[in-house]
């Protein structure tokens, strides 16, 4: 009989701590692997190490700045991706709505209303806005603020402006801070 | 010696109600918890109102529970009225009727309104094409363009308001 008092209180306190968890989890924030290198001086920097294993960088995500869907360039974001639902995506984001962007190709792209432009640190292999072209802001689904693991990273994601030279924006005058 | 009884002593006396507190909170925090994973992930309230999905939806407003779990399933299709965030401003959210999914070729009139001209083009994958019930007051995929499935917030399946109109919405 006390075995299974015991049994039926630890299995409530689970209950509860897993409901509040996801709760957090949803809401305010979480931990989340990034896999692959299309961020690569930022997130995942030696994507192969001597010993051959691949280390994942663990990063949390920050959800409070989904309530008024305020960005700025340099943010590093999550978003789902247009083609694929179930599929996250880490990019940096290089332009917000109004904005316009000069491609490599000689194209001038203005970002329309409620749209960015995020671009990938490692231009080599990352695939951004250059073939998906404008995100939905919508799509947004958290703000990376710090590397967690591996611990010699543990760290501040800073919002620096280095968008890829091969992109150059031109920014807002009501966007510039 | 005596500051050390007296803070055993504070301490005897402050702990039922400090367990009590924590008892309280941890059984709020449970409840909003679980209101909030209801919403997120089974149903929820929402108000709309506008012309677009006219002879569906009033004008006035309408309050729609929006199922969330067959969204998670993938099992949103063609003719469901769904909650779509809007891609101009996410802040936004706006009801449209699905007309097809990724794969499928959809044709729709440009500017109903003034001509005749229609226009075909097939849905790209990850995306849906939305249209308002109402073609010549709605604002939806025939200006938007194909949305993306992730934008889609649920799937629309019972009025609770007003109450004449009480029962599932139809397709």
């Amino acid at each position: 009989m006390a075995a299974q008092g015991v049994l039926w209180s630890s299995a409530k306190k689970c209950f509860t701590a897993g409901l509040i968890g996801l709760t957090v989890s949803d809401r305010y924030a979480s931990f989340m692997a990034v896999r692959g290198s299309s961020m690569s001086p930022t997130l995942n920097p030696n994507n192969k190490n001597s010993s051959g294993f691949v280390f994942d960088d663990y990063v949390l995500v920050e959800k409070f700045c989904l309530g008024k869907y305020k960005f700025s360039r340099g943010d590093v974001v999550v978003f789902r991706s247009p083609s694929n639902y179930k599929e996250k995506n880490v990019k940096r984001i290089a332009a917000l709505p109004g904005d316009w962007i000069h491609l490599p190709s000689l194209d001038t792209v203005r970002i329309p209303e409620g749209h960015c432009w995020v671009v990938g640190d490692n231009a080599a292999c990352s695939m951004d806005s250059r073939s998906l072209g404008p995100i939905p802001l919508g799509l947004i689904c958290g703000r990376i603020t710090h590397v967690v693991w591996p611990p010699h990273r543990l760290g501040r994601v800073d919002g620096k402006n280095n968008i890829l030279a091969e992109v150059q924006v031109d920014m807002l005058e009501e966007h510039r801070d | 010696m005596r500051a050390a009884k007296l803070l055993q002593y504070a301490f005897r006396q402050w702990k039922p109600a400090a367990k009590e507190v924590l008892g309280h909170s941890i059984l709020l925090a449970q409840f909003f918890s679980l209101l909030h994973l209801t919403e997120t992930y089974i149903c929820s309230p929402t108000l709309v109102y506008g012309p677009s999905m006219l002879p569906t939806l009033n004008l006035t407003g309408d309050v729609l529970l929006v199922d969330k779990l067959s969204l998670l399933l993938g099992k949103v299709g063609p003719g469901d009225v769904v909650l779509v965030r809007s891609p101009q401003n996410p802040r936004k959210c706006i009801t449209k009727r699905i007309v097809g999914v990724e794969g499928d070729t959809v044709t729709f009139l440009v500017d109903p309104a003034r001509s005749d001209r229609s226009h075909s083009l097939v849905v790209p994958k990850g995306h849906v094409w939305i249209q308002g019930d109402n073609i010549y007051a709605s604002k939806d995929s025939r200006q938007l363009g194909p949305i993306p499935y992730g934008l889609i917030l649920g799937k629309v399946f019972y009025r609770v308001w007003p109450p004449e109109d009480f029962g599932p919405l139809g397709q």
